[in-house]
């Protein structure tokens, strides 16, 4: 039985490890490190017990609940309890996604590329591929739940004691391995891996969604939810392991159902029904502009949505800027006081070059899936056909521009819209818009420096993220860095003018714009000259 | 009339020489082979042609017009299908056919739904559940669905079954009818010498040999099958004769085509009771060009040996 079943799982369990050891190590290491980091910030960001009692307090309000949950130990809120409330959540959802990705990974994506066929064809058992897949992510969600308990722990802040950050742990791996269970469950379901991501995705923000809905209406909802279980083992605070073992439980279910129909299902097969496509292309995709569209349909329709919450989680704290901002400190430093301005507008130019920066990435993506097609051997079949380099290229652009506008108009409903209500000052949605779309500017320069590297330079296109990252660094973190102005000139983010505090000067606009045609134009040129590699 | 010409067509990556004066020439009405072996330059001379690669040297004309220059110009009245199609996961087969006809800017929707029936294609399924066959077809049914003028075709029947691939012959014939001209880059041998007029073999980047398949075969040795009444004397030490394996009553040689008739004469002094003798294939004329260079001619060479 279990010879015909599991024959060389430890075997495949190691190719695993052996393909994927960087991912796994960057994955734990980067939660941990982020979790670890946060609780060693917090006792410096509020010093004292009555600070941690005023931010507990507006900590209180439907948004904040609605986002990272209700918390608990509220009336003694100690760093303990700080982290089970605002760290928890976010963190679980994160630890969810990583599970996502590698086990669709090491399961339904291989199936689909036809390494689990070859596998399959030698001496292993039929579960064998799935379930080392599942024995690694065993492996992967415990070292987590460890390192960070033990880290936790470690770092000998008063009231991270050791039973509370082993729990601490203990939920962030279990649900871990929750979402490792329902997406090996999904990937019998489902027959290719696009579906497999898309469904685990969905019911991961549908959890999420049960608990914020439940958190600030009904109780009950919350436990039908998996993060509701988590959040509810009252980490630092009563310490409850049942929940922990319910989730667990839970788990080894999904993975028992995910086995069984992975033993009775036939390799390549699902059992959701794959509904048939158009037999006919719609006009829309007729052309170069709406193929660079529709491949990018989903990401984009993710993206907006993504950015929509983003902003309007951020519009949610606006109207506790005063007593956010005033009492601590380092935020302060973060933020640089300007004479004569209200620290609520302050607070939301830092707002929004963070969304702008944001808005940057998906803007980019759109222009750089160019370079993607190319080496994935498919802009070859284009250019076969009467479409020219640089119509190809203006149709990927115009999708990146129109992202850009797109990203920045829901960015700004996104803050706004929530923004005019709690703000007690008489600000109106025009602010946010503009203070906003002053970035698309600074947006065209980035996309200008891809189409450049696409022109002239394509196997460094990957510079485009750096530069990204530099920029972020630099404007978001300068004022804590003090960084000299040279280097923060070199980034177009900085350039812009910080609205509403400032007033809007369109000659820098202009010439910022006029520099993005530029540089594009040069890019046009590279490209119309060059070989495309694929 | 020329449809598509290259002279001295060279074209560099870095050090590496890929193709070094490639001279090639298609006639309208005709179909062309272009064999070679992996690596010897095949598709990036196609790749030049079609304006995806600029060439380092030399001249690639289609229509009379600039491979280069006028690509797009060009692309409006030739179809292409790679050898390796890859394809949008996320699309259906029957949009990507679509897609492909439309932006080459001719259409023929009745061919369209004809091809399809003919390839038995099913157009509703998107793109990453095709095997390699099935991405070819949809390759092809667009390339054939559009009135084109010039069909490039890469190696396009690699992944289709002996069924599918008389349904393209028959594709690529009828096309021939109509007047079009065709490049077909094969290495299956025997649909080349079914289907082209003329052949050019390519080896390294260079073009070795060229021309109609009977002028290939005058240059190269025909295979002989003797029985005769009384062993035959001294035929290794005639001009023109190779590789000689005796059997028990009879033995069998090559010929060089030029020597033909002085072997004829020697033989039949020893009484010939059976003679079978069978022409090179155009595999026979692949194989010397290729195997072990030490052993066969250099290029240019032809027959003599």
């Amino acid at each position: 039985m279990n010879e015909r079943l599991f024959k060389n799982t430890s075997v495949l369990s190691k190719l695993i490890l052996r393909r994927d050891r960087l991912r796994f190590i960057l994955w734990i290491l980067g939660i941990s490190v982020l979790t670890i980091a946060t609780a060693v910030a917090f006792p410096d960001l509020y010093r004292t017990a009555t600070e941690r009692q005023q931010l507990a307090e507006t900590m209180v309000n439907p948004a904040m609940t609605a986002m990272v949950g209700q918390g608990y130990g509220l009336d003694n809120y100690t760093y303990g309890a700080m982290m089970a409330h605002q760290m928890l959540g976010m963190t679980a959802l994160l630890v969810g996604l990583m599970n996502v990705l590698l086990v669709t990974r090491h399961t339904r994506l291989d199936e689909e590329d036809g390494r689990t066929e070859m596998i399959g064809a030698l001496p292993v058992g039929r579960l064998s591929p799935l379930a080392s897949s599942l024995t690694v992510m065993l492996g992967v969600n415990f070292s987590l739940a460890l390192m960070i308990g033990w880290g936790l722990y470690a770092t000998g802040i008063e009231s991270l004691d050791l039973n509370g950050s082993l729990l601490y742990g203990s939920a962030i791996g279990s649900i871990g391995l929750f979402f490792a269970g329902t997406t090996a469950l999904f990937a019998q379901l489902s027959d290719n891996s696009r579906g497999t991501v898309g469904f685990s995705i969905a019911l991961l923000g549908i959890a999420y969604l049960i608990r914020a809905i439940g958190d600030v209406s009904n109780e009950t909802l919350s436990w039908l939810s998996p993060f509701g279980w988590i959040l509810g083992s009252e980490a630092y605070v009563n310490n409850y392991w049942w929940p922990i073992i319910l989730t667990l439980g839970v788990a080894i279910a999904l993975v028992g159902i995910a086995l069984y129909l992975n033993v009775i299902r036939d390799l390549g097969g699902g059992f959701l029904p794959s509904k048939p496509g158009r037999s006919n292309a719609s006009p829309f995709l007729q052309s170069p502009l709406g193929l660079a569209f529709r491949l990018q349909r989903t990401g984009f329709i993710a993206w907006v949505a993504g950015v929509f919450v983003m902003a309007a989680s951020y519009g949610s704290v606006l109207g506790d800027t005063d007593t956010l901002i005033a009492d601590v400190e380092m935020m302060m430093e973060f933020m640089e006081p300007v004479e004569g301005a209200a620290l609520t507008d302050q607070f939301i130019t830092m707002l929004m070059v963070v969304m702008a920066i944001l808005a940057s990435i998906p803007t980019l993506m759109m222009i750089l899936k160019l370079k993607g097609e190319e080496k994935n051997h498919r802009t070859e079949h284009v250019y076969s056909l009467a479409v020219s380099r640089q119509k190809l290229l203006a149709s990927y652009l115009s999708v990146s521009i129109f992202t850009s506008i797109v990203m920045l108009v829901a960015s700004a409903i996104g803050m706004g819209s929530i923004g005019v209500v709690v703000i007690e000052s008489d600000i109106t949605l025009g602010t946010f818009f503009s203070s906003s779309l002053v970035y698309l500017p600074a947006l065209w320069m980035m996309t200008s420096f891809a189409v450049l590297l696409i022109g002239w330079a394509p196997k460094y296109t990957g510079l485009t993220w750096l530069y990204l990252g530099f920029s972020f660094v630099v404007v978001y973190l300068g004022g804590l860095f003090q960084f000299p102005d040279w280097i923060s000139s070199l980034t177009p983010f900085s350039h812009v003018p910080d609205l509403p505090v400032e007033e809007v000067n369109l000659f820098t606009l202009i010439i910022m714009t006029v520099i993005a045609i530029f540089i594009t134009a040069l890019g046009f040129v590279g490209y119309g000259r060059r070989d495309i590699q694929g | 009339m020329r449809v598509l010409s290259t002279k001295g067509l060279t074209k560099k990556f870095g050090q590496f020489t890929a193709l070094n004066g490639v001279d090639l020439d298609v006639n309208k009405g005709e179909v062309f082979g272009f064999i070679g072996p992996n690596g010897a330059g095949k598709s990036t001379t196609i790749r030049v042609l079609l304006g995806i690669l600029k060439a380092t040297k030399g001249k690639a004309t289609i229509f009379e017009l600039d491979a280069w220059k006028d690509a797009v110009e060009i692309h409006k009245r030739i179809a292409y299908v790679p050898g390796d199609v890859t394809l949008w996961p996320n699309l259906t087969g029957g949009e990507v056919i679509d897609l492909f006809v439309k932006l080459r800017g001719t259409n023929h929707k009745s061919k369209r739904e004809e091809l399809i029936r003919k390839f038995k294609l099913d157009p509703t399924k998107k793109c990453r559940t095709y095997s390699k066959g099935n991405r070819q077809k949809v390759a092809l049914i667009a390339a054939f669905s559009s009135e084109a003028d010039l069909y490039i075709l890469d190696e396009p029947t690699s992944g289709l079954d002996p069924l599918m691939e008389r349904v393209f012959q028959e594709c690529v014939l009828e096309a021939k009818q109509d007047g079009k001209s065709i490049l077909l880059s094969s290495h299956i041998l025997s649909e080349v010498e079914r289907l082209c007029d003329r052949v050019g073999i390519i080896r390294e980047g260079e073009i070795i040999e060229s021309g109609t398949l009977d002028e290939l075969r005058h240059l190269t040795r025909t295979q002989l099958q003797v029985e005769t009444s009384k062993p035959i004397a001294n035929l290794s030490n005639i001009d023109g004769v190779h590789n000689i394996e005796k059997q028990e009553r009879s033995v069998t040689f090559q010929v060089d085509s030029e020597k033909l008739e002085d072997v004829i004469k020697h033989i039949s002094m020893f009484g010939v009771t059976k003679l079978e003798s069978s022409p090179p294939t155009l595999e026979d004329l692949f194989m010397r060009h290729y195997e072990g260079d030490d052993r066969t001619l250099k290029p240019g060479d032809g027959g003599k040996s």
